[in-house]
């Protein structure tokens, strides 16, 4: 059955249906409606597999999502466009630009927290550089996937854009077709093996997986706002976000502060039992819920630590003095669960950072710029955002993506677009200025070879500092002369001027 | 070469690395002048190897392997500045209006170049310009098929560039083999496709990105209204260069019965100009790479069903081929399985245009492209029905020396692409860098819980995209 989808995507792709600008233009209007028009759907849906608050859904994933696709349609034309580059001698007459092209058929892998915003954000950059889609939502988030399933081929081409559910069988075997991308979201152990299967077809993939985001909380800060940053960060969709800062790092002095900040952000966010609060989630499923509380153990929390089987609910938890051998250090968390890990100062937290694996995110809270700076120069991270965290995801002209084993390739906005199409080098030249080419033919003599090392020379134009101050100079000085010459015309012709 | 010593040198660069000494903009301009220096010194060295390794003429030499060097090394010193420049000029919204975002370049790590034997000197050091470039250690692993050209990189590397950052691995198939066992930042292999996949395949436990230049046919129209004379010059010289041992030589021809019957005599005439009467005599024709290699040509000729039209001759002593063109050659012949990487040229007659297209299509996306005609509709109509690493019309091969176009493949030419910045940006990680301000906290305010109608809809109009701002926002 995956198969076949497969096959009827490429067939569609091949007939060039999806091509031409106003059909993509169009398929993104219709994605669009049906956003707007099954919110409600939608919002029941993410309800019923993560306990997602109405108010979370819209936030976290819809409104993102019209963003991308209003921008898609808005600069489609100017994103398609051949780019024009610069040329040397050999090439100064002829046409030279990159064209992007369709890669062919692609394939989504969604991922079960936000099952939406990253199944159908990869979809929005695919469709607008002009490809087929296979997309394949994750089965974990099952009322999302079968939702998917029952509202795309409604509104878009039903073979451009098939949707394949099923789970780790039916994922394997799609993977065994052969794509032209694959878009992968998830965790690194599937990356791999998603890497792997791409790899016997040579196909490139796009892998956005996750890892440890640390957060750095400096000593000279408002911890008052920054604790109510990185608990809105922390705690929305239950901790089950891909850039949400995974543990803090700060100086032994202010860890009561952070922790009483943390606490009283609690407080207000979801009241003294956040169980009842309606904009608390829960974990996706059994097995996520019994990893979480397996990381907890053999540690007291000192904020939260209440959870209930029966409901996946585990409260917001915070744990102070956390080692960095413990288990909760050792693996992505994706859950409400905080570990606060001490460190003597800044040089010792970017150690601590750079002794493990490249994160998806780094976030870094100072007034102070030169810890911000050192924060940034010493350390490399997918994405950063300074005095916030997760807000460098939200601005769609940053690019969005991992390093290292946090991921490869990047989107949102024009990303998306240029990950999904081939940047094909174009050199369009006449059969004219013949004469020139003459000197690359054999036989061939010191003296062509000469001729030919100069025409190759690019940049054509120097731009250098020395020439720049040389022409301004040279510039300045004939104007000067251009002045002086024409006083003297002046005088000479004794014309008298009230100016002398 | 061992895995022991391998590792060594790796751990030896990876810490090197973290010491952040390749970072700084002086440090890589320092190498890459050195690698200036390199090449500028050891120009006959140069030459003197690649003629021993594959025949090559001095003007191949230069033109094809130094001063493509050279001027990427200029272009890359000219630009290191720009490229290393955090890009601020990025949209913004209302949101982050009062915000810092920024991208930032950063480099990878410790990467791993595996260059390939028929241009041993620009694919390895073009690849190390854009490493260096970007702020990164890197280990080279030359073609051992051209040991003169791996002998000489061995021995000047370590002279002219830091040896705390750039090593230079010599072997053969099994010793790469073990090397790829280790973990890189990035692994940038020049060759072939089976090796290809293999590579992938040892890069995916690692999660490491991959740039892959391959090859395969590619196919050259020469169709409508054409200077003949002119096309067969520039045809010639693309397909016998370097002994037509180029991954963007154009492996075959494409066109009517009637512009065969055209070519022909122009081919020969030109071959005749370039290379005399004997090409084997002259001084600007090369030789196959290894007696491996020219068997395998030659048994691709012996088992072709085309008809030999020009040359055809071939001496094995010397792994000597005649640049030979054969006609009535048909889709399933011998020479159009496998990329021929040699100085033979099949031309396939067709009817149309539209055969000629159907036909590529029907192949796997080639390297490169090429279309000969006056017409511009026959330009515009190839190239928006087909796809290619790269395209040149009415000539061959070029398109390759303008470091302002990426140069890579797609499909099974391969993924990713270098040359001038574009290298840069395979060799770095862009990593979107939002500074926010503390002020505006009540404007924070709105996207914390206590969720409420009143606070979504005031965030929806904050942040919704309104077509003529730059860019979006998905959550304030």
């Amino acid at each position: 059955m995956e198969k076949q989808a497969v096959q009827r995507a490429r067939e569609a792709f091949l007939a060039g249906r999806s091509r031409p600008l106003e059909f993509r233009v169009q398929q993104l209007k219709s994605l669009q409606r049906m956003i707007t028009d099954r919110q409600g759907e939608i919002a029941t849906a993410l309800k019923q597999d993560i306990n997602r608050s109405q108010y979370d859904t819209p936030l976290f994933e819809l409104i993102g999502l019209e963003n991308e696709i209003s921008l898609a349609v808005s600069k489609l034309a100017q994103w398609a466009a051949p780019r024009p580059v610069e040329r040397n001698l050999l090439t100064i007459s002829d046409q030279a630009y990159i064209q992007p092209e369709p890669l062919g058929v692609v394939l989504i892998i969604g991922a079960w927290n936000y099952p939406w915003a990253l199944t159908l954000q990869p979809l929005v950059g695919a469709i607008a550089a002009g490809n087929a889609a296979v997309v394949k939502p994750s089965e974990l988030s099952e009322y999302s996937a079968s939702l998917l399933k029952a509202l795309l081929p409604r509104y878009l081409d039903q073979e451009l854009y098939p949707v394949v559910c099923g789970g780790v069988s039916e994922t394997q075997e799609l993977l065994r077709q052969r794509f032209d991308h694959v878009f992968y979201t998830g965790n690194s152990t599937v990356g791999k093996l998603v890497m792997e299967a791409a790899a016997r077809h040579l196909t490139p993939v796009t892998l956005e997986l996750g890892g440890k985001s640390p957060c750095y909380i400096d000593k000279d800060v408002d911890l008052r706002v920054a604790c109510r940053r990185i608990t809105w960060g922390k705690f929305v969709n239950c901790g089950q976000t891909c850039i949400a800062p995974d543990y803090i790092l700060c100086e032994p002095s202010i860890q009561n502060r952070v922790v009483e900040g943390i606490r009283q952000t609690l407080l207000e966010f979801y009241g003294p039992d956040p169980k009842s609060s309606p904009d608390y989630g829960r974990i996706i499923n059994q097995r996520h819920f019994n990893r979480l509380m397996t990381l907890l153990e053999g540690y007291t929390a000192t904020v939260g630590g209440q959870s209930d089987s029966s409901q996946r609910y585990i409260a917001p938890t915070v744990v102070k003095d956390v080692p960095p051998q413990a288990r909760l250090m050792q693996e992505e968390i994706f859950g409400p669960l905080l570990p606060i890990v001490t460190v003597s100062d800044i040089d010792d937290a970017i150690h601590f950072i750079n002794e493990r694996e490249k994160p998806l995110a780094l976030y870094v809270f100072s007034s102070n710029k030169k810890v911000i700076k050192r924060m940034l120069a010493e350390t490399t991270s997918g994405g950063v955002t300074v005095n916030d965290v997760i807000m460098h995801y939200t601005l769609n002209s940053l690019p969005f993506g991992g390093v290292g084993q946090s991921g490869t390739g990047r989107y949102h906005g024009k990303h998306t677009f240029d990950q999904f199409s081939h940047h094909r080098a174009c050199l369009v030249k006449s059969l004219g200025m013949e004469d020139v080419n003459m000197v690359r033919y054999p036989p061939q003599n010191r003296q062509k070879v000469r001729r030919v090392r100069l025409a190759m020379r690019t940049p054509l134009v120097d731009f250098s500092k020395g020439t720049y101050i040389w022409a301004v100079t040279a510039s300045i000085v004939a104007l000067g002369l251009l002045v002086a010459l024409t006083v003297i015309l002046i005088l000479a012709a004794g014309v008298s001027c009230t100016c002398l | 070469m061992n895995t022991p010593l391998d590792s060594c040198v790796l751990n030896a660069l990876r810490a090197t690395f973290r010491s952040g000494v390749t970072f700084p903009e002086q440090f890589r301009m320092t190498q890459l002048q050195n690698l200036l220096y390199l090449v500028e010194e050891n120009e006959q060295l140069i030459q003197d190897a690649l003629h021993k390794d594959l025949h090559k003429p001095k003007f191949e030499s230069v033109l094809s392997e130094i001063q493509i060097t050279l001027n990427d090394l200029y272009f890359a010193m000219e630009n290191l500045r720009t490229w290393m420049q955090p890009e601020y000029n990025i949209g913004k919204n209302l949101a982050t209006r009062m915000d810092d975002c920024f991208i930032r370049r950063e480099p990878l790590g410790v990467v791993l170049i595996i260059g390939a034997w028929n241009y041993p000197l620009h694919l390895i050091l073009l690849p190390l310009v854009a490493a260096i470039a970007a702020g990164n250690c890197a280990i080279l692993k030359p073609s051992e098929i051209c040991q003169a050209t791996e002998q000489l990189l061995a021995e000047l590397i370590p002279k002219y560039l830091s040896q705390d950052c750039y090593a230079v691995l010599c072997g053969g198939a099994e010793d790469t083999k073990s090397l790829l066992k280790n973990k890189f930042d990035h692994i940038f292999y020049t060759g072939s496709q089976v090796v290809a996949r293999s590579i992938l395949l040892a890069a995916a436990p690692h999660l490491t990105p991959v740039t892959l230049e391959l090859g395969g046919k590619s196919p050259c129209f020469i169709y409508g209204h054409i200077d003949i004379q002119k096309a067969a010059k520039r045809l010639c010289w693309s397909k016998f260069f370097n002994t037509g041992q180029s991954c963007v030589a154009p492996d075959y021809v494409l066109c009517t019965a009637q512009t065969r019957d055209a070519l022909l005599p122009a081919l020969r005439e030109t071959l005749r100009t370039f290379y005399g009467p004997d090409p084997g005599a002259s001084l600007d024709m090369g030789r196959i790479v290894t007696p491996h290699h020219w068997r395998r040509l030659m048994d691709m000729l012996e088992k072709s069903k085309g008809k030999v039209v020009i040359g055809g001759e071939s001496r094995e002593e010397d792994r000597y081929i005649a640049p030979t063109v054969l006609v009535d050659v048909q889709e399933s012949d011998a020479l159009m399985q496998e990329e021929i990487f040699g100085p033979i040229l099949p031309i396939l007659t067709i009817e149309s245009l539209e055969e000629g297209i159907d036909y590529i299509n029907r192949q796997e996306k080639p390297l490169a492209l090429y279309v000969f005609s006056d017409e511009t509709s026959v330009v515009t109509t190839v190239l928006n029905n087909t796809s290619s690493g790269g395209f040149c019309g009415n000539d061959g091969i070029v398109h390759m020396a303008l470091p302002g176009l990426p140069f890579g493949g797609v499909g099974a030419s391969g993924m990713g692409s270098y040359h001038g910045r574009w290298g840069f940006e395979t060799f770095s990680h862009r990593r979107g860098c939002m500074n926010r301000s503390w002020l505006l906290e009540r404007v924070n305010v709105l996207r914390y819980p206590p969720y409420s109608d009143y606070n979504l809809g005031w965030l929806r109009w904050a942040t919704t995209f309104k077509k003529n701002s730059w860019g979006g926002c998905s959550v304030m």
